[in-house]
């Protein structure tokens, strides 16, 4: 077993007082911001987050999983998907989301959990399977369910993009502007679920983005092995709707992609599919060794996007070493505070399995 | 004192079906169906019928030939607060769908731990009996009761058909709406007259989860639903006038599962023959068996019989297909056997 390696975002304890003031925790921008111009420090600050969220969910699944690992085990037992090297994606889709808009993700979802306003603490309370979890310890890492943001996921590849375009047909029929986000991996657009959506989301003209993350690998078997087209964006053509590939894993790069994207659902005009060409910086799932990846593996460091992003703003002057190191420790602060609920949190009763099987 | 008469008028079990749901998209906008060839077409077995003229393409929407996306579709809207009756045309289709319809329809309430609700029809056509071969004969309804998170309704009447109707598409969770071709009353098939009678116009439930007692009697007890109890209730008649009573329960649904009804009417009549149009081996036949043991097996004056659809495929040809069916003559002669 290989556990991936850690951010190398630097991490120190500083006082972060009166920073986030002003800011969504979610990314979500004020309606009157020109949808053009992104706000960086933000974008940055997102992405920050969701990896320090994601290394330290990474460090506390091994933790107690040692000397035998078993998958099992411990505080957060079960299977679990991280999404370090994916923030990108998330958090220059979910800039332009608004309260009230849907998201379906798939089995890696806690960057878009993240990233469009799902309560930290009540996701890894999910996580660690308790009672203040979002889902009362029910629904674990790959099936977060938050009616009050429109958030869902569900573990079965593509199966989210159905239900999407359903929440979009009832954002259509209620006469509102919300807008509906569908994501899943590359290796879903070769399910039916995704081409029947894509069908049904361009014959109703229905208010979706799809989102396609393209992290190279569906699980150990490589696009080149799984996918007859370069381009998944390129099937979007074969249902009449405006498909794009961000072949960079940089934020701004797919901030500016979705906003057009989400920009068309919102104002009426129909779905649109974006891939984006991400990385998967950590395995498949914890426990994944890799060994599928080979040389692909000695480069991903590099490929990191949010150290690059960092040096990009440095040299912007949109960014400040001191402040690298400020956002850093409050996203860490967050984090703290949200495992500390969790661990603190009851767990269920045995007997309460056998509710909410019907409202 | 005066007495209302309720007006009522014979119809069909599927214009019963097609009504409820028109009284309920008349009272509440966020009703809604869509499915293949629910439009102008009406359904292909009737259970849309002339809605389209009412309500139009907007409220009765013809969907491709797409069940994974359309009733993916219908989970989606369904979760944003809508109502959708969403129709799979013929129940043996799950294949395409099913992993919408078991683990996303029945799982979203349960795994979001309640938080999330799921009100949704999603009605399909079951059954045998004319010849349409093993794809399009299924009833299947076990195989859907098995899986938890999902209200499985099977009405064998027009009455239960609009009754449920009504109380299905106001339910807070998805509910499976099983109707048997052979009982919709359809022209173009051979049908039994109880498929057509007197129905309320208004707008009224039937309790999803409480079975009905289709008839009362004192010596054998048959627990079926859906088309089979029509087939029942012919033999019970024939059978009362060779001296044998005959209690039939119907049940209506089977999640829930109305075990009281059940035990009652065998604790009265201590023989009990279960007919069942799905397959025989681990279904209805066998946890109907299982709900007696479980309670009282010393209830049983004989050992309990089934009768059910031998573990095969549905035939085509018709010898073969009424070979495998639980026709009249079976149902009569398993209950004469009980009685011997």
């Amino acid at each position: 077993m290989a556990m991936g390696s850690a951010s190398t975002v630097p991490v120190v304890d500083v006082a972060t007082a009166g920073l986030r003031a002003s800011i969504d925790p979610a990314g979500h921008r004020p309606k009157e911001e020109n949808m053009n111009s992104p706000n960086r420090l933000d974008l940055y600050r997102g992405m920050v987050r969701i990896r320090r969220y994601e290394s330290r969910i990474l460090q506390e699944y091994h933790a107690d999983k040692k000397p035998a690992w078993d998958i099992g085990a411990g505080l957060i037992p079960g299977e679990m998907h991280l999404a370090a090297g994916q923030e990108p994606t998330a958090v220059g889709v979910c800039a332009h989301l608004e309260k009230g808009d849907a998201i379906t993700a798939p089995h890696r979802p806690h960057h878009f959990a993240l990233a469009h306003g799902v309560d930290m603490n009540a996701m890894t309370a999910e996580i660690y399977g308790r009672t203040t979890g979002l889902c009362r310890g029910k629904g674990g890492h790959m099936h977060l369910f938050d009616p009050g943001n429109h958030f869902s996921c569900s573990g079965i590849i593509a199966e989210g993009y159905p239900v999407a375009c359903g929440q979009a047909l009832a954002f259509k029929r209620r006469g509102t502007d919300r807008v509906a986000v569908a994501v899943a991996g590359e290796g879903a657009a070769n399910q039916g679920a995704f081409h029947e959506s894509l069908n049904l989301a361009a014959l109703w003209n229905l208010p979706v983005v799809f989102v396609i993350e393209d992290n190279d690998w569906a699980i150990s078997v490589p696009r080149s092995r799984s996918t007859a087209t370069a381009s998944n964006a390129d099937r979007a053509a074969g249902y009449g709707i405006p498909g794009v590939r961000v072949e960079d894993n940089e934020v701004e790069v797919v901030f500016e992609a979705a906003g057009a994207a989400v920009e068309r659902a919102r104002s009426g005009e129909g779905p649109s599919l974006i891939e984006i060409h991400t990385l998967r910086l950590w395995g498949h799932f914890e426990g994944d060794a890799q060994a599928y990846r080979g040389a692909d593996l000695e480069t991903v460091d590099e490929r990191d996007p949010i150290p690059r992003y960092a040096t990009a703003l440095l040299e912007s002057g949109d960014l400040t070493e001191d402040r690298i190191l400020t956002i850093a420790a409050e996203a860490d602060a967050e984090v703290d505070a949200a495992i500390a609920f969790a661990v603190d949190s009851p767990v269920p009763a045995p007997e309460d399995a056998l509710l909410s099987v019907f409202a | 004192m005066t007495v209302t008469e309720i007006p009522t008028r014979r119809i069909t079990t599927a214009k019963a079906m097609a009504e409820a749901i028109a009284l309920e998209m008349r009272a509440d906008p966020d009703v809604f169906v869509m499915g293949e060839d629910v439009g102008p077409y009406g359904g292909i077995f009737g259970s849309t019928t002339d809605l389209f003229d009412e309500f139009g393409a907007d409220r009765v929407i013809d969907t491709p030939i797409s069940e994974t996306g359309f009733i993916g579709a219908g989970i989606g809207a369904a979760i944003e607060g809508l109502r959708p009756v969403v129709e799979l045309m013929f129940v043996d289709f799950y294949g395409v769908c099913m992993d919408q319809i078991s683990n996303h329809m029945a799982k979203i309430h349960y795994e979001s731990g309640g938080a999330v609700k799921v009100p949704m029809v999603l009605m399909a056509a079951a059954g045998a009996g004319y010849s349409d071969g093993a794809q399009h004969s299924q009833c299947l309804w076990g195989t859907f009761a098995h899986l938890p998170g999902i209200k499985v309704v099977v009405p064998s009447n027009p009455y239960d058909a609009k009754g449920l109707m009504t109380s299905a598409i106001r339910d807070d969770n998805p509910v499976l709406f099983l109707f048997h071709k052979g009982a919709q009353g359809l022209v173009w098939m051979k049908k039994n007259p109880r498929s057509i009678a007197d129905v309320p116009e208004e707008a009224f439930t039937v309790a999803i989860g409480e079975a009905a007692l289709a008839r009362e009697g004192t010596d054998v007890t048959i627990v079926t639903l859906s088309l089979s109890v029509q087939h029942s209730l012919d033999v019970a008649e024939q059978l009362e006038a060779e001296g044998i009573s005959v209690e039939i329960v119907d049940l209506r649904s089977l999640v829930p599962l109305d075990r009281d009804t059940v035990l009652d009417s065998v604790a009265k009549t201590g023989r009990l023959l279960v007919v069942d149009e799905d397959y025989e081996s681990f279904g209805l036949t066998g946890e109907i068996a299982a709900v007696v043991a479980e309670t009282d097996p010393t209830m049983l004056k004989k050992p309990l019989r089934r009768l059910a659809v031998p573990d095969v495929p549905i035939p085509y040809a018709r010898t073969l297909e009424y070979g495998i069916l639980p026709t009249r003559e079976k149902i009569a002669a398993a209950v004469k056997d009980l009685m011997a």
